[in-house]
């Protein structure tokens, strides 16, 4: 290990050297104290000191980069705002940290073909602003909206409240540039809805840094839609408000949001942003209905009155905008709300069939005795898409560890009800063991021949997102499930 | 036979194909035989391997084998309420599930709810080496691993041989009406771009060559408030004309000349090609009727930023996808090799070189 990383050290002077032919002074980092604000993302319970941080501000400087780091075997690690909640873009000894937050340019707007073809390092709001003015937006916004970027928003495949209705990023972008690792530029996708050959734009989109380097991404604009309207829904019992969601669904109504959140988080939201939740709730549900007035109006009253037949102990409608914005602020400021309550919190980001809700939250509630560790629940109720957060402190011995097992066990229950262990936020580091479960060796070989396709010297963002066979045999002897191991065609060591 | 018993005999066949490198022409309901490349190579038949597997309406989620009548599961979902978005077309009645997912291809609903990947959830699929994968899932989020269910989608059966296919479902609008209007191509299509600015419940548009045609969907209310911003004489048979439309079953599409289809930005107005033109998908999709060279039609949907497919009627020496070259023509050949290693599957049927 000593010897190693004298071998890495070694070669960082050399290298920077290198990169400084490539960029000014200023845009190279590798002193401690500069490289110090990247050496985690929101995923701040890892960290790891960047080698050394490169920030280009052209795509030829980019090609030049990835061409250099090609050639001495450096792996790359991309980073946008740094924002992405699984460790995507943790730094590791040895490799460089390619900040993309220089490019920050809306290059072109078409409001006539509803495009906007944007530099990775925009924010996602910024591009929502920048085309009100034609009367258009972009329909996805994660809850960190105001600081994430669109770069980093493909590589996560990010969501948002509103993808129920309006799609992920896959669904609202339309071409790609990437650059290589051997730094060769490629553009994925077009001009058009589709393009020739295989489906690379969505391949891409969502591949955490593993399989290029975007640098251009034109995304789809949609118009701005003439009202939109929230009910708010209380009950006192949560079963009773998935099956409310299941109601409206069933009665042909696609909501443009649909929020649940738990009788924790309520109270932890109100306390925060005083939204006027009622804090005796066991759950709430926030449902937006959006498009044209008379439409809107009429969808209000069918789901009011699904909502009061499924049980609803109390309903609101905002009466205005600003009635309906406070309503909620208090969602999209649960998570910070959770956070004045508990020094640390970690937020996991399961997917299940929404039938299968009121099981999960029930064993989630039994683990979170056992373990001595609050939970809140934020629940994206319309895709299924559940936040619990685990309350913690990091300074207690021992209790980051019982975090990190209390989260792994809710993840291998998604996967056992049927789910998924990450809906919108990436595998990233955070989730890579949970992979193993949730992937047999025959998808993980797939998966790692797709990127061999893209990097065949795996010098992109290695160790994130797909794990190797070897960790996955080396966990599993950890993890027997009733006498089996999960991969018996591997050697042990 | 149970699914996972058809699901083993394509398994074994493939093996065995994969062992002795004999090349795979992978049969569906041969609906859309016509559309890419032909092919020679062992016949191997997907028609029987059919059912709905998992319905659940309330989750939007419809999980079917591969060989499944699209027919079968369009009456399925009827009888909820609910449809596929993305209007696969048919081409015939013996159409499948996994061929509309292994083409790719979308109706005239596409540009306003999403093309057939787009719904497109999870997989099963048995690769080149006959191993039997699965991807993706049943739920509408998920970002575990990359998206290779949507990268199979439209890859022609070239990457992987779909068993399963899991796809998100919608309700079906409450109403539907369709307006007509008699506008010149050019006029038509800065409608069409308008329209689509606008917070309408707009669901297709298209030219004729004569009339402009708008679909709008959503609830009675919206439809009537919609109509008033939309010009135009309500047509009678709508839904006839959509299914039509999709189904080329138009007039437009009885001959037997080159029909090419071109995919480029809605707002394209300057294209230099010689035939008549269907203007679909608001804009984003013109169905040409050429006998200009294919090298002439490609450029001009190169310069407006999109591509050209010979969709119907072509001669087999050529290519019917629009070409690829350089680093984006090198990826895909070794995508390829990385399913299909001994390249058994379909080979040849996307691109004459793989």
């Amino acid at each position: 290990m000593v010897a190693k990383i004298h071998k890495v050290n070694k070669r960082r002077s050399p290298f920077v050297r290198q990169l400084r032919r490539i960029l000014p002074r200023a845009s190279v980092l590798f002193d401690s104290e500069d490289t110090r604000p990247y050496e985690c993302d929101g995923l701040s319970a890892y960290r790891e000191l960047p080698w050394v941080v490169a920030l280009p501000d052209t795509i030829e400087q980019v090609q030049a980069i990835m061409r250099l780091c090609h050639a001495e075997q450096i792996p790359v690690i991309a980073r946008g705002a740094g924002t992405g909640l699984s460790g995507g873009a943790l730094p590791q000894d040895g490799s460089l940290l390619l900040s993309l937050a220089k490019f920050k340019q809306i290059i072109e707007l078409d409001p006539v073909a509803r495009t906007a073809r944007v530099q990775p390092g925009v924010r996602n709001l910024a591009i929502s602003e920048a085309v009100k003015q034609h009367g258009l937006y972009y329909a996805p916004d994660p809850s960190s909206q105001i600081a994430c970027t669109i770069g980093g928003n493909v590589a996560e495949n990010a969501g948002g409240v509103h993808c129920l209705k309006y799609g992920l990023t896959v669904h609202n972008i339309q071409q790609l540039i990437i650059i290589t690792m051997d730094g060769e530029r490629v553009t994925i996708g077009g001009g058009g809805l589709d393009s020739p050959g295989y489906d690379l734009l969505a391949l891409l989109t969502g591949s955490e840094g593993l399989l290029g380097i975007i640098v251009e991404v034109t995304v789809k604009l949609l118009p701005l839609p003439e009202r939109a309207q929230v009910i708010l829904a209380a009950f006192d019992d949560i079963e009773k408000a998935g099956n409310a969601v299941a109601d409206i669904i069933a009665h042909g109504i696609i909501p443009a949001g649909l929020e649940m959140m738990d009788r924790y988080a309520i109270q932890a939201a109100e306390a925060f942003v005083h939204a006027g939740y009622p804090e005796d709730a066991e759950a709430i549900l926030l449902c937006e209905l959006d498009g044209i007035n008379e439409e809107v109006s009429e969808q209000i009253l069918i789901v009011h009155s699904l909502l009061q037949k499924s049980g609803a102990t109390e309903l609101r409608t905002a009466k205005d905008n600003t009635e309906r914005e406070l309503m909620w602020k208090g969602r999209k400021a649960a998570f910070p709300a959770i956070g004045r309550l508990s020094p640390d919190y970690y937020c996991m980001d399961g997917t299940i069939p929404r039938k299968q809700l009121a099981t999960v939250l029930k064993r989630i509630n039994e683990w979170s005795k056992e373990y001595n560790l609050p939970v809140a629940n934020v629940f994206h109720a319309g895709d299924g898409n559940l936040h619990p957060l685990i309350l913690y402190d990091a300074n207690k011995p021992g209790e980051l560890e019982r975090t990190e097992e209390f989260g792994g066990k809710i993840l291998e229950l998604c996967i056992e009800v049927g789910g998924t262990i990450s809906g919108e936020h990436g595998v990233g580091i955070e989730k890579i063991d949970q992979m193993c479960v949730q992937f047999q060796a025959l998808e993980l070989k797939q998966f790692h021949a797709v990127k061999h396709a893209f990097d065949p010297e795996s010098l992109l963002n290695p160790g994130k997102a797909v794990p190797t066979l070897h960790r996955c045999a080396e966990l599993g002897a950890m993890h027997v499930h009733h006498g089996q191991l999960p991969h018996p065609e591997l050697e042990r060591f | 036979m149970s699914v996972e018993a058809q699901n083993q005999r394509i398994q074994d066949i493939v093996l065995h194909a994969y062992q002795t490198r004999t090349p795979l022409k992978i049969h569906g309901g041969n609906s859309k035989n016509f559309y890419g490349r032909q092919i020679n190579g062992q016949l191997l038949d997907v028609r029987h391997h059919g059912g709905i597997i998992h319905y659940e309406p309330t989750e939007l989620v419809i999980t079917a084998a591969a060989g499944t009548p699209l027919k079968l599961i369009e009456n399925a979902l009827a009888e909820h309420n609910q449809m596929l978005a993305f209007e696969p077309p048919h081409f015939g009645d013996r159409a499948t599930l996994g061929g509309a997912i292994a083409s790719g291809l979308s109706g005239p609903r596409r540009p306003y709810a999403g093309a057939a990947r787009d719904f497109v959830l999870g997989t099963k699929l048995i690769n080149g080496k006959g191993e039997q994968l699965h991807f993706g899932g049943e739920v509408m989020k998920n970002v575990a691993g990359y998206d290779l269910s949507r990268l199979l989608t439209g890859s022609l059966g070239t990457l992987g041989i779909l068993l399963e296919v899991s796809l998100k479902v919608l309700p079906r609008p409450a109403f539907e009406t369709t307006l007509i209007n008699k506008l010149p191509a050019d006029q038509a299509l800065a409608k069409m771009l308008n329209y689509g600015r606008k917070p309408l419940p707009l669901s297709a548009s298209c030219h004729d060559g004569q009339y402009l045609y708008t679909r709008l969907s959503g609830t009675k209310q919206a439809i009537k408030v919609a109509m008033q911003s939309i010009q135009g004489d309500e047509l009678n048979d709508g839904e006839q004309f959509w299914y039509k439309l999709r189904e080329q079953q138009l007039a437009f599409f009885d001959s037997e000349q080159p029909l090419w289809r071109l995919s480029v930005p809605a707002n394209t107005t300057k294209l230099n090609i010689n035939g008549e033109t269907f203007i679909d998908w608001g804009g984003a999709q013109r169905w040409i009727k050429s006998d200009m060279d294919a090298e002439t039609i490609r450029q001009q949907a190169i310069t407006a930023q999109g591509h050209a497919t010979l969709f119907r009627h072509g001669d087999n020496n050529e290519e019917y996808f629009q070409p690829l070259s350089g680093k984006l023509k090198q990826l895909h050949l070794n995508l390829k090799l990385a399913f299909d290693p001994n390249c058994i599957l379909n080979p040849t049927r996307m691109y004459s070189d793989f």
